[in-house]
């Protein structure tokens, strides 16, 4: 599918990655318009809590939007990166305020992509857009689904080239509607949805 | 299994009505999470079948409550957490005559053992009673045993020296097939009770309370509700400690309570 055929409207981007998606993101972000209008949300696999603030600044050092973990209970708004705090899950309430849950470990990692994409696609239905980075695991993959049952767009890196390709792949397996997206297409992709 | 949030509220109601079990004022994005991994969990074909189960099955309902809570815990979790405690509670603990202790939300009782340790090792343990409370009587039972799995002390005894651990983190405990059980010297202390942070009053003054990763699951008005249950169960000058992530800033409280050096969530009262 072609990137122009996606419209603006879309009002929350989740972005979910594991090994090999840092650097996919860090090139991306410079090219990322602003202020769009429309809140990204970031659910990286991390090792640890210091692993997770040396994200932020070399996140924020990319672009000039505001670069934030994410707080519990704080409500999600447009033109902000919010990062997913290492240890928890991040949920979207219906309020869209984000919630934080500690509960036990979805395909062995916390935060799991799959819990906010699930999460997030209950409260934005067609208004979300769900992008799948590089990764060594099958995080993501049913978070898709169910985004996909509520007509989120979805956007999955290439396996060709990404770094740890299982994780595109397996979601790739058992997802029916998505894009392929390069690498260096990614803020493109992301502009275009707000 | 999908729940859809109309169902949702009829569970809620449902525990209200006719056990008192008030959920209402929990965060609905992951009580909604913790039905439908129950409803899985279980296999309940249907919605339907689901909720005839928790109308009809007073016994079902104590696993209702033990799963829709969620009891994850460790030993000193977040390390840096008790560093700050050491370093910044426990020199104004040592001058009080009688110390009291309320850990809310304590869970399986991991973290009343780590501060029994952290007590004992400022040799502060004779003089402090730690009040351990959860609304779940299941947890709590474990809890008082202090029997955990063996497997977990690796990584416990990890935390521990992180946390600022002075002596051999093995002597807590004696190890038998495959679970520990941590000295009942620990628990002498401990008065495990069950307090529903939702409808009970306060029971006591305390020097320090601790309620860890627990209001994450309350909505803002059932929040600030428990920030008022603290607030009057907390001498003045005592301490308030919170999760990583929940945060007093946004109470309305905010000006009666001074948050401490270290960064970590721990405020102090001091009007
Ligand atoms: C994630 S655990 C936190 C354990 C420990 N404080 C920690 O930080 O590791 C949350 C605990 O809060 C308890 N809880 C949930 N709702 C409660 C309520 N209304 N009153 C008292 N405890 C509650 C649960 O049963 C559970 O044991």
């Amino acid at each position: 599918m072609a990137e122009d055929l996606i419209g603006p409207g879309y009002q929350c981007v989740v972005i979910g990655g594991s090994a090999g998606s840092i650097k996919v993101l860090i090139d991306a972000l410079p090219a990322i318009t602003p202020h769009l209008r429309l809140a990204i949300v970031v659910v990286l696999h991390r090792k640890n809590a210091a692993d997770n603030s040396l994200l932020v600044h070399l996140l924020r050092s990319k672009t000039l939007m505001l670069v934030k973990e994410i707080e519990e209970k704080e409500p999600i708004c447009s033109g902000i990166c919010y990062i997913a705090p290492p240890d928890y899950h991040v949920l979207v309430e219906k309020d869209r305020t984000f919630s934080l849950d500690a509960s036990e470990k979805v395909n062995f990692s916390r935060p799991s992509i799959d819990v906010t994409f699930e999460s997030a696609a209950v409260v934005y239905g067609a208004s979300l857009a769900c992008v799948l980075l590089s990764g060594a695991n099958s995080d993501g993959a049913h978070g898709l689904i169910m985004a996909g049952a509520h007509n989120a767009l979805i956007a999955i890196q290439d396996p060709a080239t990404a770094e740890m390709p299982a994780m595109p792949r397996s979601a790739m397996n058992v997802v029916e509607n998505y894009h392929i997206l390069q690498p260096e297409q990614l803020a493109g992709f992301i502009n275009n949805l707000a | 299994m999908q729940i859809a949030d109309e169902e949702l509220e009829l569970l809620v109601a449902d525990l209200h009505d006719r056990y008192g079990y008030d959920f209402s004022g929990y965060a609905r994005a992951s009580l909604k999470r913790r039905f439908e991994r129950l409803a899985g969990l279980d296999k309940f074909p249907s919605f339907a079948e689901f909720r005839y189960k928790i109308l009809k099955d007073p016994v079902y309902i104590k696993r209702v409550v033990e799963e829709i809570t969620v009891n994850v815990t460790e030993m000193f979790r977040d390390p840096h957490f008790y560093l700050a405690l050491r370093a910044e509670i426990l020199p104004v603990l040592a001058t009080y005559p009688f110390i009291r202790i309320w850990l809310a939300g304590v869970a399986s009782g991991e973290e009343a053992y780590s501060m029994a340790i952290l007590l004992y090792e400022a040799n502060l343990l004779h003089k402090t009673l730690i009040y351990a409370t959860d609304i779940n009587p299941a947890v709590l039972d474990v809890a008082r045993k202090g029997i955990y799995p063996a497997a977990k002390m690796k990584q416990y005894s990890e935390n521990y020296l992180a946390a600022g651990g002075k002596g051999d983190f093995s002597e807590y405990y004696t190890a038998r097939y495959g679970y520990i059980k941590l000295n009942e010297e620990l628990s002498r202390r401990m008065i495990f009770s069950t307090h529903n942070l939702v409808s009970d009053a306060t029971f006591n003054e305390f020097q320090v309370i601790i309620c860890r990763n627990v209001l994450i699951y309350f909505d803002k008005t059932l929040q600030d509700r428990v920030f008022h249950l603290f607030n009057d169960s907390l001498d003045i000058f005592g301490f308030i400690a919170l999760g990583s992530k929940e945060t007093l800033k946004f109470s309305g409280m905010s000006d009666k309570y001074k948050v401490l050096k270290s960064g970590e969530k721990i405020w102090r009262k001091i009007s």
